[in-house]
C-alpha cells in the first residue's frame, strides 16, 4: 500500500479502473495519514465520515463498473478557504471557525462529480493573507522536508533518507522549515502521500510558492479558466483555483476536471473548455524561452540562480531558444499588489459582521459595538491591518493616489508580458521562489508584510497579469530542500506551458518521496 | 430571524388615500394665494428616483423579487453575503433599464460599469452596495410632463426636465427596530432587488412640478412595463434636494427629503420643506445641510441625520462583473449577442404623451381631461373600450363620467379602479341612456349607487323599477315649472324686480321636486319663457 500512495494519479486510476485495489482502501490508508501527520499540521478539518461515504459510493460504483473516471475513487483534499456543503470552511480564522456552508464550490463539486473523495480541508494563513502557513488560527503548518517525520520516508532515486538535510523534531521549541502558503496545508497533504493532489488558491503566488517549498507541482492556471465560485476571495481579480500534484500529468487531470465556464461566475471564459492532452513525448526544439534580467533581483540566493541556469542551459542543449527578456516594471509589483489586495482585502472583509453567519461577539449594546467587536476579536492582526489599510487608500482623497496609480502600474506589468509574447516568446523561465524553505523563527522574524514581499517576488507578477505558471520542483539544496523553477506562458497557453514542464520533470527526475513501510496506514 | 409581517396593510390603505387625496383635489376650488413675502424666495428642486425593475428575479441572483412573501424566505445565499459567491448580472434588468433609458431619451452607454459602495449597515449584508459610480447604464436623457392639479392650477402647463443618468444597483434589505425587545430585525427579502436610479437636474421650482414629474415618470415606467410603480410596496422611491434662494443669489443650502411614500406626499413634503426654509430664513436663520424623514402622518418632515454624520462611502470598481457591454451602433451587427439597444428602441410602445396627442387629435377632448384620463390607465382603458364598443357614443360625454362621476364613484365608496372593469357594460348603457336623454347626468351617481348594491342590475332596469327617468315631455315640464313658480310668488316678484340670480333657486327647486329627473336644458328653457 506504501508505494500505491507514492504513484501517480493516472496509474492509481488504471488500478481502481482494473478492481486491483478499491476506493476503499484509499480511503481508508488516506484517513490514517492524516492521523500520522498530525504533528505536521496540514489539515485544519478531516472530513472522515464524508471520505468513509464518498468512497464506499465510489466501491459501490468500481463493483458495478460505472466508474465516472480518472479520479474516481481518488483521494483529495482542499484547501480551508473553498466552500464545501455541510463541511467547515474556515479560512484558517476564529471569524469563519464556526462557518458550515451549504453549498459547494464550483471546483468542489466538479471534483466530486467526478467520483473524487474529499480526505479533508487544509491549513492556511488567515483568509490566504500570508506566504508561509504560519498564520493561521489553528497553528502553523510545518515542513515534511528536514523535520524528523521524513524518517518514515525513503526516496525512489540518487539520495536515501539519511542524506537529506537535517531532522529537526516537531515539537514546538525545536526549529522546521516553513511549508511555505498560503496553501501550505495542501501542499504538506500531497507531498506527504495523504492524497493524490489538491486544490490551493493563488493570488500572489500561494500555490506555487508552498508547491516551491515542498517539491511538488503547482499550477496556477489563466484568470478566467477556473471558476471561483465558492471561493472565499482574497483579492477577486487575482484569485485563481491552484493546483498542487506530484506529477504535471496530476495536475492536468485536475485541471481538465475543474476548468471550464461557470455561470456563478462572471469572470470566467465563456467558451467550452477542451482537455487538455499532453503529447507522450514533449519535443522543445525551437521553442522561445525568455528569462527575464528582472528576475536576477537581489535576495536570490546562488543556489536558486544556478539551479535557475541549469534548468535553461538543458532546455537549450535540447534545441530550445533560450532569450534574455526585459519585464521592467516587475519590480512595482510588489508594491502595486499590497495596494491593491489590501483595498479589495478591505472591501472583501466588510460582510464578516456576525450577523449573517460565523463568529459572533457577545455584544448587545449597540449594532456599531456589536460589529467593532466582532471584527476585532474576529480577525488576527495581519486581516486587522489589512483592512485598515485597504480603507485608507480607498478614501475619495487617496483614491487616486493610491488606488487609481496602483491600478495604472497594474496595467503596466501586464502589458511588459503582452510586450514579450508579442516578440515571440513562447515561455518565460524564471524561479518560483528567492530562497529555498526558510526557517521558522527566521521567517517569523520578519513581520508578514516583508514576508510576502520577499516570497512573492517572482510568483506575483502572473497574477497582476491574469497568466498562466507552474512551479517545477527540479533537485534538492545543499541543505536538502527542494529546489524549483517557474514557467509563465501568455493566457490560456496552458498545453504548451505544461507538455515543457513535462519535459523538464522527466529530464531532472525530481526524487519521488515512498512511505519506508505500511506501519503507518495499517 | 422572525419578525411581524407589517407590510401588506401598509399597502392598500396608503395607495386609497393617495388617490383620494388626489381626488378630492380634483373637486375643490379653493385656489392656494401667495403671500408677499412668499414670492420673493425663489425654490429649487432636485429628484432621485428608485424604481425597483419588473423582474422574477434578483438583479444578481436568482431569488424571486415578489413583494409579500414571509420574511428572509427570499434569499439566496448570494443575498445574505455568504462568503464565496459572485454576482451574476440579471440580463433581464439591463433590458429594462436600457429600454427605459431610450423612452426617457438618454444616451446609452456602451460600457458602463459596476462599483461597490461601502457603508456599515445590517440590512446591507456584504457591507457595500454594487451600484454604478464612475459610469452608469445611460446618461443625458429628459422628461417632459404637463403640470396639472385641478384646485392649484387653472390650466395645464408644459414643464421638461433633464435626466442626469440613469444607474443600475442592487437594493438592501429591511432593519425593523423592535424598541419592545431592543431589536433589531432583519428582512433580506428585498435584499439584492434590482433598482434604477434616475438622478434629474435640480431645475424644478416646487413640488406640484416634482410630483407631476413623477406621475409621468411612473406613466412610462408602466407602459414599458419596467416598474410596477407601487410606492407603497417600496417599488418607487422618491428622495428629493430642496434649496431657496432670493433672485440674485447663489444657489441655498440644500437638504434632502426622504421617504416620500405618495405622488401626493411627494407635493406636500416638498411644500412643507420649502415654507420650513423660507420660515427659518425669514427669521434670521440659516439652513444646514441634513437629511429629513417625511412623515405622513403629521405632514412634516423631521431631522434625520446631519451633515456631521458624513460618509465616505470608498468606492471601488466591482471586480467580479466584467464591463457590461451594450449593442448600441446602429449602422454595425450585434455579432457578439450584447444586450441590443438598436432592437429594444423599435419595441417602445406608445408612450403617454403620444396617447394625449392622439385623444386631442382624434376626438377632440379638453387638454384638462385628457391629462387625468391619461394619469389612470384603467380609465383610458374603459374610455376606448366604450367608444369602440359604439361609434355613436361621444367621447366628450364618455371623458367626462368617467373623470367626474365613475372616478368620484369609486373614491367615495374607496373602491379599485379594477372595479370599473367589472361593470364596464354598465357603464356603456348608462352613458347610451344618458347620450338618448333617458336619464339625467345627476341620475347616475344614484345608478351607480344601485349597481354597487346590486350587479346583476343593469341601468336600464335599474331606472325604471326605481322611476328615475328623465322627464323630457314638455308639457310635464311646463306643469312642473309652473307649479314651482306658483309655490313661490315672492321670489318671481323679486326676480321679476331685478333680482336675476334667484333663476337659479327656481332650477334647483325643480331638481328637488322632480328627484333630479327633469331635463335640466328644457326646463331653464321654459323657466326663462314662464318669467318673461
Amino acid at each position: 500500500m506504501n508505494r500505491i500512495l507514492a504513484l501517480p494519479m493516472k496509474t492509481v486510476g488504471q488500478m481502481v479502473a482494473a478492481g486491483e485495489i478499491r476506493p476503499g482502501q484509499l480511503a481508508d490508508a488516506a484517513l490514517k495519514m492524516t492521523v500520522a501527520i498530525k504533528p505536521l499540521n496540514a489539515f485544519v478539518t478531516v472530513t472522515g465520515e464524508l471520505l468513509k461515504q464518498q468512497s464506499r459510493d465510489a466501491d459501490e460504483r468500481q463493483m458495478t463498473k460505472r466508474l465516472l473516471g480518472d479520479l474516481d475513487g481518488i483521494p483529495i483534499a482542499i484547501k480551508d478557504n473553498f466552500c464545501t456543503g455541510e463541511q467547515l470552511t474556515t479560512c484558517a480564522s476564529r471569524m469563519l471557525g464556526n462557518f458550515v456552508p451549504s453549498y459547494d464550490a464550483t471546483v468542489y463539486r466538479k471534483l466530486k462529480e467526478a467520483g473524487a473523495v474529499l480526505v479533508g480541508k487544509t491549513n492556511l494563513d488567515q483568509f490566504a493573507m500570508g506566504s508561509g502557513t504560519v498564520d493561521s488560527y489553528y497553528g502553523p503548518t510545518k515542513n515534511l522536508w528536514g523535520s524528523s517525520f521524513m524518517q518514515n520516508y525513503s526516496i525512489d532515486g540518487r539520495f536515501h533518507v539519511d542524506d537529506i538535510g537535517r531532522s529537526n523534531g516537531l515539537s514546538g521549541t525545536e526549529d522546521w522549515y516553513i511549508a511555505g502558503g498560503s496553501s501550505g496545508g495542501s501542499a504538506i497533504a500531497v507531498l506527504t502521500g495523504t492524497c493524490y493532489a489538491a486544490l490551493g488558491s493563488d493570488t500572489g503566488g500561494s500555490t506555487r510558492n508552498p508547491a516551491s517549498h515542498c517539491g511538488l507541482v503547482g499550477l496556477k492556471p489563466t484568470y478566467g479558466l477556473v471558476s471561483r465560485h465558492g471561493l472565499i476571495p482574497l483579492v477577486n481579480s487575482m484569485d485563481v483555483p491552484g493546483i498542487l500534484a506530484r506529477t504535471v500529468d496530476d495536475a492536468v487531470a485536475i485541471l481538465n476536471t475543474i476548468a471550464g465556464p461557470d455561470p456563478f461566475d462572471s469572470t470566467t471564459y465563456k467558451r467550452v473548455y477542451t482537455p487538455i492532452q499532453l503529447p507522450a513525448r514533449v519535443d522543445i526544439s525551437g521553442l522561445r524561452i525568455g528569462i527575464p534580467k528582472e528576475y536576477r533581483c537581489s535576495g536570490l540566493t546562488n543556489e536558486v540562480e544556478s539551479n535557475w541556469m541549469q534548468v535553461g542551459q538543458l532546455l537549450e542543449d535540447a534545441g530550445a531558444h533560450i532569450l534574455p527578456v526585459s519585464l521592467p516594471h516587475t519590480e512595482y509589483s510588489i508594491v502595486c499588489y499590497s495596494v491593491l489586495n489590501q483595498c479589495e482585502v478591505a472591501s472583501n472583509m466588510s460582510r464578516f459582521d456576525g450577523v449573517e453567519y460565523g463568529f459572533r461577539a457577545d455584544e448587545y449594546s449597540t449594532t456599531k459595538e456589536l460589529y467593532a467587536k466582532t471584527r476585532s476579536q474576529g480577525f488576527n492582526d495581519v486581516v486587522r491591518s489589512r483592512i485598515l489599510t485597504g480603507n485608507y487608500f480607498l478614501l475619495e482623497e487617496n483614491y487616486e493616489n493610491y488606488f487609481v496609480k496602483a491600478m495604472k502600474v497594474r496595467r503596466l506589468i501586464a502589458q511588459d508580458f503582452d510586450k514579450v509574447w508579442q516578440s515571440g516568446i513562447d515561455l518565460l523561465l524564471t524561479p518560483t521562489m528567492l530562497n529555498t524553505a526558510p526557517n521558522y523563527s527566521d521567517f517569523i522574524s520578519q513581520d508578514n508584510q516583508t514576508q510576502c514581499s520577499v516570497q512573492d517576488y517572482c510568483t506575483q507578477p502572473a497574477n497582476m497579469a491574469g497568466i498562466p505558471a507552474i512551479s517545477i520542483p527540479i533537485k534538492l539544496s545543499n541543505e536538502g530542500l527542494p529546489l524549483s523553477v517557474q514557467l509563465m506562458a501568455p493566457k490560456l497557453c496552458e498545453k504548451t506551458m505544461l507538455a515543457v514542464a513535462k519535459w523538464i520533470e522527466d529530464v531532472v527526475k525530481f526524487p519521488v518521496l515512498v512511505l519506508k513501510d505500511d506501519s503507518l496506514i495499517s | 430571524m422572525k419578525l411581524f409581517s407589517i407590510s401588506r396593510c401598509y399597502v392598500s390603505n396608503n395607495s386609497l388615500k393617495q388617490n383620494s387625496l388626489l381626488i378630492n383635489r380634483c373637486f375643490c376650488n379653493k385656489v392656494k394665494e401667495n403671500n408677499k413675502i412668499e414670492t420673493q424666495w425663489h425654490s429649487v428642486v432636485g429628484l432621485e428616483i428608485h424604481a425597483q425593475i419588473s423582474s422574477n428575479s434578483k438583479l444578481f441572483s436568482g431569488s424571486s423579487t415578489e413583494f409579500g412573501n414571509p420574511v428572509n424566505s427570499c434569499v439566496s445565499y448570494f443575498d445574505c453575503a455568504t462568503p464565496g459567491t459572485l454576482p451574476a448580472l440579471n440580463r433581464k434588468c439591463v433590458e429594462a433599464s436600457v429600454i427605459t433609458a431610450l423612452a426617457l431619451s438618454c444616451k446609452v452607454n456602451e460600457i458602463s460599469l459596476f462599483d461597490r459602495k461601502h457603508y456599515f449597515y445590517a440590512d446591507l449584508p456584504a457591507g457595500y452596495q454594487i451600484t454604478q459610480q464612475r459610469q452608469p447604464i445611460a446618461v443625458d436623457g429628459k422628461i417632459n410632463f404637463h403640470v396639472f392639479t385641478p384646485g392649484i392650477h387653472k390650466e395645464p402647463y408644459f414643464k421638461s426636465c433633464k435626466l442626469k443618468q440613469i444607474q443600475i444597483e442592487q437594493d438592501s434589505g429591511k432593519t425593523i427596530h423592535d424598541d419592545y425587545l431592543r431589536k433589531n430585525l432583519i428582512d433580506l427579502n428585498r435584499a439584492g432587488n434590482p433598482l434604477m436610479e434616475f438622478v434629474f437636474e435640480p431645475t424644478l421650482n416646487d413640488g406640484e412640478e416634482a410630483a407631476a414629474l413623477v406621475k409621468e415618470l411612473m406613466l412610462i415606467l408602466q407602459r414599458l412595463d419596467t416598474c410596477s410603480c407601487k410606492m407603497a410596496e417600496g417599488a418607487l422611491r422618491v428622495d428629493a434636494n430642496i434649496s431657496i434662494n432670493k433672485c440674485n443669489e447663489a444657489l441655498g443650502v440644500r437638504t434632502e427629503v426622504k421617504n416620500i411614500g405618495s405622488v401626493r406626499s411627494v407635493a406636500a413634503a416638498i411644500k412643507y420643506e420649502i415654507q420650513r426654509q423660507i420660515s427659518i430664513r425669514n427669521s434670521g436663520g440659516v439652513v444646514v445641510n441634513e437629511t429629513r424623514d417625511w412623515d405622513e402622518c403629521s405632514g412634516k418632515t423631521i431631522f434625520l441625520r446631519g451633515k456631521e454624520s458624513y460618509q465616505d462611502y470608498r468606492f471601488m470598481p466591482e471586480p467580479n462583473l466584467p464591463p457590461l457591454h451594450i449593442h448600441t451602433d446602429e449602422t454595425s451587427e450585434n455579432k457578439y449577442n450584447l444586450i441590443d439597444a438598436v432592437a429594444l428602441k423599435n419595441q417602445i410602445p406608445e408612450m403617454p404623451q403620444e396617447t394625449r396627442d392622439k385623444l386631442k387629435i382624434e376626438f377632440n377632448i379638453s387638454k384638462s381631461l385628457i391629462i387625468v384620463l391619461v394619469n389612470f390607465p384603467e380609465l383610458l382603458q374603459l374610455f376606448f373600450y366604450i367608444i369602440k364598443n359604439n361609434g355613436k357614443r361621444s367621447p366628450n360625454i364618455v371623458a367626462k363620467i368617467l373623470v367626474y362621476q365613475t372616478l368620484t364613484f369609486i373614491y367615495k365608496n374607496k373602491l379599485d379602479l379594477a372595479y370599473c372593469f367589472t361593470i364596464k357594460d354598465h357603464l356603456c348603457e348608462l352613458i347610451d341612456l344618458l347620450q338618448s336623454e333617458k336619464i339625467t347626468l345627476l341620475t347616475i351617481d344614484n345608478v351607480l349607487m344601485e349597481i354597487l348594491k346590486d350587479q346583476t342590475m343593469f341601468p336600464s332596469q335599474i331606472i325604471e323599477r326605481n322611476n328615475w327617468i328623465q322627464i323630457n315631455n314638455d308639457d310635464e315640464l311646463r306643469k312642473i315649472c309652473q307649479d314651482i313658480l306658483n309655490k313661490y310668488p315672492r321670489q318671481v316678484k323679486q326676480y321679476k324686480g331685478g333680482k336675476k340670480q334667484i333663476f337659479k333657486y327656481f332650477v334647483r327647486q325643480i331638481k328637488e321636486s322632480t328627484n333630479e329627473r327633469a331635463n335640466m336644458s328644457q326646463v331653464v328653457q321654459i323657466l326663462n319663457e314662464l318669467l318673461k
